[in-house]
């Protein structure tokens, strides 16, 4: 497990939010962001990453 | 090769002519995954049999020798262990500016998103199916996982949400047709090769190593560069469908990077550590093929051109 990485809990999953709203993912497993930093809080969308330099220039994820 | 596919005769390829084939070029790769095509969809007005068509087979077999070996020179230095093939691919650039994605994200245009969602069409409608051959491969907690991951993949258990079927709905937004291999003839060879990674890992017991490393490398890289593909189709408007099949991407493939890395490789290497060196190099090759691919479709847009072999008609 990655340390700053996400919190898995088998799916489904339901979270509530700060603000009292109830969300709720269905996948298998789900990856609940620890980090605070997800643009899909509070699922992880991998934010939780350090930055730095040390990529492949080109890499590129395409999605599979 | 389509004649002798066609007319139920063994392909005509003087002996040698392999050997002498450029390992990256059109002609190979074509050749190659018209064959492997046999062993997925198919095409209509070729005999199904001919999937195990032993001359076919064995021009298939010189052709993947002649492409294995050229990976394996041109990464004669490259990564050895899970560590070092991986580590590089767990940090977030701070310079995206050779990344195909974060360009069109920021600058995007629709006629390049158009073209790029006509290359990747050749495997998102079939997404995840050359995974699939590894499954009988793995045993116990690698096997498992990834077949959760797959069941993921494949809509778990609605036909509505297949990944494949998701594509097919991006592409109805792009206004492309979304048959089965409707842009095949408009494929270059750096976009060929990338499928054809897959489907030689996928169809070799040989190389189930290899297909792991290959299969957890997207899934690593697949969840950033989701979320930008997301942003340029917004920022295009392109449609909900084309924006949801990336934003749907970058929620499960945070999740299937976990289990990937975690169940499918760490399962597979407590059964069998020898083949650590192989889950690197399927990591490598993956790296290797997506650079030259971005390389392709960069330089041809720098240029004005079009990224396919012929430019797509306008909606
Ligand atoms: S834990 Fe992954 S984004 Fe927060
Ligand atoms: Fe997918
Ligand atoms: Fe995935």
């Amino acid at each position: 497990m990655d340390p700053r990485g996400p919190v898995l809990v088998e799916g489904p999953v339901e979270v509530v939010l700060d603000d009292g709203t109830v969300v709720r993912s269905d996948r298998f497993v789900v990856a609940v962001c620890t980090c605070r930093r997800s643009r899909t809080y509070p699922w992880c969308d991998t934010s939780h990453r350090p930055r730095g330099r040390a990529v492949p220039p080109t890499e590129d994820g395409n999605p599979r | 090769m389509t004649r002798a596919l066609r007319s139920d005769t063994a392909p005509a390829c003087a002996p040698g002519a392999v050997l002498r084939a450029d390992p990256w070029g059109e002609d190979l790769h074509l050749a190659l995954y018209l064959l492997y095509e046999l062993h997925y969809a198919g095409f209509d007005g070729v005999d199904d049999e001919r999937e195990w068509d032993p001359d076919l087979l064995r021009l298939r077999q010189a052709m993947e020798a002649r492409f294995l070996h050229a990976l394996r020179t041109e990464l004669a230095d490259g990564p050895r262990s899970v560590e070092d093939a991986f580590a590089p691919l767990l940090v977030e650039p701070v310079d995206l500016s050779d990344s195909l994605s974060h360009h069109l994200e920021t600058e995007g245009e629709l006629w390049q998103l158009r073209e790029y969602a006509a290359l990747r069409s050749l495997y998102h409608l079939k997404e995840a199916d050359p995974h699939a051959w590894v499954i009988p491969r793995l045993t116990g907690r690698a096997k498992a996982a990834m077949v959760a991951i797959e069941y993921d993949e494949f809509g778990a258990g609605r036909a509505d949400r297949v990944h494949a079927r998701l594509f097919a709905a991006l592409m109805a937004d792009l206004r492309l047709d979304p048959a089965y291999g409707r842009y095949l003839d408009r494929a270059p060879a750096p976009l060929l090769a990338t499928v054809n990674l897959m489907s030689l890992f996928g169809l070799h017991r040989a190389l189930r190593g290899a297909l792991v490393g290959h299969f957890a490398c997207v899934e690593v890289t697949s969840s950033p560069g989701s979320r930008r593909m997301a942003r340029a189709m917004r920022r295009c408007g392109a449609g909900p469908a084309a924006e949801r099949f990336y934003t749907e991407h970058v929620e499960a493939d945070a999740v299937h990077e976990q289990v990937v890395r975690h169940e499918v490789i760490g399962g597979l290497l407590a059964d069998e550590p020898h083949l650590e060196a192989d889950v690197a190099f399927g990591c490598a090759a993956t790296v290797l093929l997506e650079d030259r691919l971005a390389t392709h479709i960069r330089s041809a847009w720098t240029r004005g051109d079009s990224a396919l072999r012929t430019p797509l008609r306008l909606p």
